[in-house]
């Protein structure tokens, strides 16, 4: 089915979202819609799938003009949208799933829905059990059963949000593969995403947004990335930072006076020297949580270092992560932080020996989004009857002004956006910190954001904090790591130094080619 | 959004202070429209003339000096009560148990004035306040450990040890408390005159009430915005796990909003003893709690509102007694009146959210 719209536009306050966007997306075709964060990638395909309604201009599906209440509607049109996160039930299963979510009379009985359940999931290469309560589905399973009870619901076009973020490569493969097979049936498919690889190796054309406004209309796949990064970025990045072209997945020559270190260039050895003091050391530390588990963990980690840590989504980094910040303790073994024994530690002994936890969902466990800078530094100052405003003020300030963020000392954190709130985040770690533990550190960020994130980490790394992050990201990975602990099916490599492996290689271990567990 | 140059974030903050004015008078005006439409309808059906009413409701509880009098002795546990919820407010818990804790409050503070009547009545009313306090902690500390320990949902947790509050109370007016000769499910036998708190003249205004009230009003209002463990408790109430991320121990925090919160009401209830009943009765509470709830819910963790709104409150209560006998309808129009009032509000902060989410 062809997607066409004409002059739309979505404002939100003061901000166009979307500025008269016109663009027709053919049908049979996979449509990649590039763009960075707060490009309006999102808001768009929320207008053609019903969830926002558009402030001024038109839909057309087919060459027919629509009008979207909701997403109901727009799914009757057949137009169904999978987003980043699962709109699901989790208390239910898959099944129940399909049933409750199914217009009227779609399916008279159970066994039927149960027959097109298994029927469609194998048809596209999906591995999804009926009976399975969707809570216990990993991300990428949830985001199968999506796509089947949409198309099941009667979508001919489907639209994807940013839908390799957060399950395996496996899935992702199954999901790249479903998904020409959907094109080559006759259906659209619209595949947002600001990962330039994916979208070279799925579309068929590629449109670029910035700044609500159309840059780039229908290119034919492929392009040169360098043209597609200028479209996105604009020409400043581009110009002025390899490091977005980096992470974007592309080697240039290094710019000079970029305060960024880089991959090969490093002036640290890569083996630590052995007179480093450590921060972290593990021994025979054996820990579970849920279905993920840790064995016989040994693991030293001397100062000043960044250690990435990959693998397939729940492979064991976040398990790793809370332990090293005292959140998890291990069934046996020992766990040293600065030489002491805190393996039966509180957190709050854990923060008092230096050690900082940064989790991923900001908005969930990271900060109190009502609250303002102020508050927060208030919070964090030492235990007293009284919070000292005026220090906290100043605390603030210091903050907004290290660490570019744009808002003032007493503006609600959740009115940041995301770059913003994660670099609040960091500014809130202490001084005195001696191990951050990051899970995720630029999850939902621009390149841009996320090279000021990284300078800040390495910023810190150069007075003697270590750095342990998990990252989906392999070039981020590959980027900033000193060493890399590969995850792979409840198994830890050891730590493998960066100058040994290269991009493809670590994409090897991380789908358990070639994968050595540390010596036991 | 995130390119913004400092031009274009000044005019987007000065629309912004401009549309929270208009937020803030629609916020006051609306649910006042709203409460009075909808009493209005109640009365006309009724077929009573709403402005009689309402002068009642509004002006009767400073007809007289003893209706103004009742007003206060009214007051003041309500702003005991709502000045204690804004604590648990903020702690994002509610404490529904609160009408327990007045009753288990009211009848601790009987403990001190049954064994000994014999003290000099300003320390035996200072044992019966410390009493009633402890009382109203313990039971809203129960209802904390059947929260942070069992994860029963507070709520429910309170609601079951109000009924278990009442049944306490009753058993003890029934049974070892009982009037001498016989039992009366009225209440206890009174105390003695010496023991009840002075008034003014003959009025049955004590005013030891509202200054205890106030005293606790200004400490609340100063815990929750100048204490560190306000803002502790605040945090711990918007985000309890990033709280705890950064330090405050959150479930220590719930536990003694809790019994801060409980600690009020033990005081409400041994005012109640004290100043108004000077028995202990099964409804020693009158419902102060309940209506207590209905203040925060208009109020939320803002303790500066609820001298203003607990005062209009027991005016419309007090004001309601005098429309059966001028009016000849039910004194339970103040309750249509309050309940109307935070009906309203809560649907124009709806409608504000829906609104600015849009």
């Amino acid at each position: 089915m062809e997607i066409a719209v004409t002059n739309l536009t979505k404002t939100f306050g003061s901000l166009r979202a979307n500025d008269r966007l016109s663009l027709r997306f053919a049908s049979g075709k996979i449509h990649g819609v590039l763009g960075e964060n707060g490009a309006g990638k999102s808001t768009l395909m929320k207008l053609v799938s019903g969830f926002l309604q558009p402030d001024a201009g038109q839909l057309e599906f087919d060459g027919q003009p629509v009008r979207l209440r909701g997403p109901g509607d727009a799914l009757g049109a057949g137009v169904g949208m999978v987003h980043q996160d699962p709109l699901d039930v989790p208390g239910f299963t898959a099944l129940e799933n399909l049933l409750c979510a199914a217009p009227r009379r779609a399916f008279p009985s159970r066994a039927m829905a149960r027959t097109t359940l298994t029927t469609m999931a194998q048809r596209l290469g999906f591995t999804l059990a009926p009976d399975t309560p969707v809570g216990a589905m990993t991300v990428g399973q949830r985001q199968q059963l999506e796509i089947v009870r949409l198309l099941a619901c009667g979508a001919r076009t489907l639209i994807l949000d940013e839908p390799t973020t957060g399950i395996t490569a496996a899935q992702a493969q199954a999901l790249f593969e479903a998904l020409r097979q959907l094109a080559a049936d006759g259906n659209t498919v619209l595949f947002v995403s600001h990962k330039l690889d994916e979208v070279a190796a799925l579309c068929d054309t590629v449109s670029v947004l910035r700044t609500g406004q159309l840059v780039g209309e229908q290119l034919p796949m492929p392009q040169p990335q360098q043209r597609l990064l200028e479209l996105m970025f604009g020409e400043r990045i581009v110009q002025t930072s390899g490091q977005a072209l980096l992470l974007a997945g592309v080697t240039v020559n290094e710019p000079p006076g970029v305060p960024v270190v880089h991959p090969g260039q490093d002036e640290r050895s890569s083996e630590a020297s052995p007179t480093t003091p450590l921060v972290w050391q593990l021994e025979q530390v054996t820990a579970r949580e849920g279905m993920v588990r840790l064995r016989n963990v040994d693991l030293r980690i001397p100062q000043g270092r960044v250690i990435g840590l990959a693998g397939l989504d729940g492979s064991g980094q976040q398990l790793l992560l809370r332990l090293l910040a005292g959140r998890l303790h291990p069934d046996s073994g020992r766990i040293l932080v600065n030489g002491v024994d805190m393996t039966r530690a509180r957190t709050r002994t854990y923060r008092e020996a230096g050690i900082e936890y940064l989790p991923a969902d900001r908005m969930r466990d990271g900060i109190v989004g009502a609250l303002s800078l102020t508050d927060h530094f208030a919070l964090l100052q030492p235990a007293g009857i009284t919070v000292d405003r005026q220090v906290a003020v100043q605390a603030a300030r210091d903050a907004i002004a290290a660490y570019e963020i744009k808002a003032t000392p007493i503006t609600p954190l959740i009115a940041l956006s995301g770059g913003n709130q994660q670099r609040a985040m960091l500014a809130l770690v202490p001084d005195a910190c001696r191990g951050l533990a990051c899970e995720q550190p630029t999850r939902g960020l621009d390149v841009a954001s996320a090279q000021g994130i990284w300078q800040r980490l390495q910023a810190r790394c150069a007075t003697g904090c270590s750095v342990v992050f998990a990252s989906a990201d392999l070039d981020e990975l590959m980027a900033y790591s000193d060493e890399i602990l590969v995850f792979f099916a409840g198994e830890m490599s050891a730590l493998l130094p960066r100058a040994t492996l290269t991009g493809a290689r670590l994409a090897e271990l991380i789908g358990g080619v070639g994968f050595e567990r540390s010596a036991p | 959004m995130q390119i913004q140059d400092a031009g274009g974030q000044l005019t987007s903050r000065t629309t912004y202070r401009l549309a929270d004015l208009a937020d803030y008078l629609a916020r006051l005006v609306l649910p006042f429209l709203g409460a009075l439409v909808l009493t209005t309808v109640v009365l006309l059906t009724v077929d009573v003339a709403p402005l009689d009413a309402y002068r009642i409701l509004l002006f009767g509880a400073f007809s007289t000096p003893i209706r103004f009098g009742d007003m206060v002795m009214l007051a003041s546990p309500l702003i005991l009560c709502a000045g204690g919820l804004t604590l648990t407010f903020a702690a994002g818990l509610y404490n529904l148990g609160i009408e327990g804790q007045v009753v288990l409050g009211a009848i601790a503070a009987m403990i001190p004035l049954r064994l000994f009547p014999d003290l000099p009545p300003p320390l035996l009313w200072m044992i019966s306040f410390a009493f009633g306090a402890a009382g109203g902690m313990i039971w809203a500390l129960l209802a904390a450990s059947l929260r942070l320990g069992a994860g029963v949902n507070e709520i429910f947790a309170g609601l079951g040890l109000n009924f278990l509050a009442s049944g306490i109370a009753l058993y003890l007016i029934l049974g070892p408390w009982r009037r001498e000769g016989s039992a009366s499910s009225s209440g206890t036998a009174l105390l003695p005159r010496e023991l009840w708190l002075p008034t003014v003249g003959s009025l049955r205004l004590a005013p030891l009430a509202p200054i205890i009230a106030l005293v606790s009003l200004v400490i609340v209002w100063w815990v929750l915005s100048r204490m560190r463990w306000g803002l502790e408790v605040r945090a711990v109430g918007l985000n309890g796990a990033a709280a705890d991320r950064l330090g405050v121990p959150a479930v220590k925090r719930m536990a003694q909003a809790m019994a801060g919160c409980g600690l009020l009401a033990g005081l409400a209830g041994t005012l109640q003893v004290l100043g108004v009943f000077h028995q202990l009765i099964p409804n020693i509470s009158s419902g102060v709690g309940l209506i207590g709830l209905l203040v925060v819910l208009l109020v939320l963790a803002r303790p500066i509102w609820v001298l203003p709104v607990a005062v209009v409150f027991a005016t419309f209560t007090v004001g309601s007694v005098q429309l059966p006998l001028t009016l000849g309808i039910d004194s339970s129009i103040a309750g249509v009146l309050q309940g109307a009032l935070v009906l309203a509000a809560l649907v124009s902060r709806g409608l504000m959210q829906r609104r600015r989410r849009a």
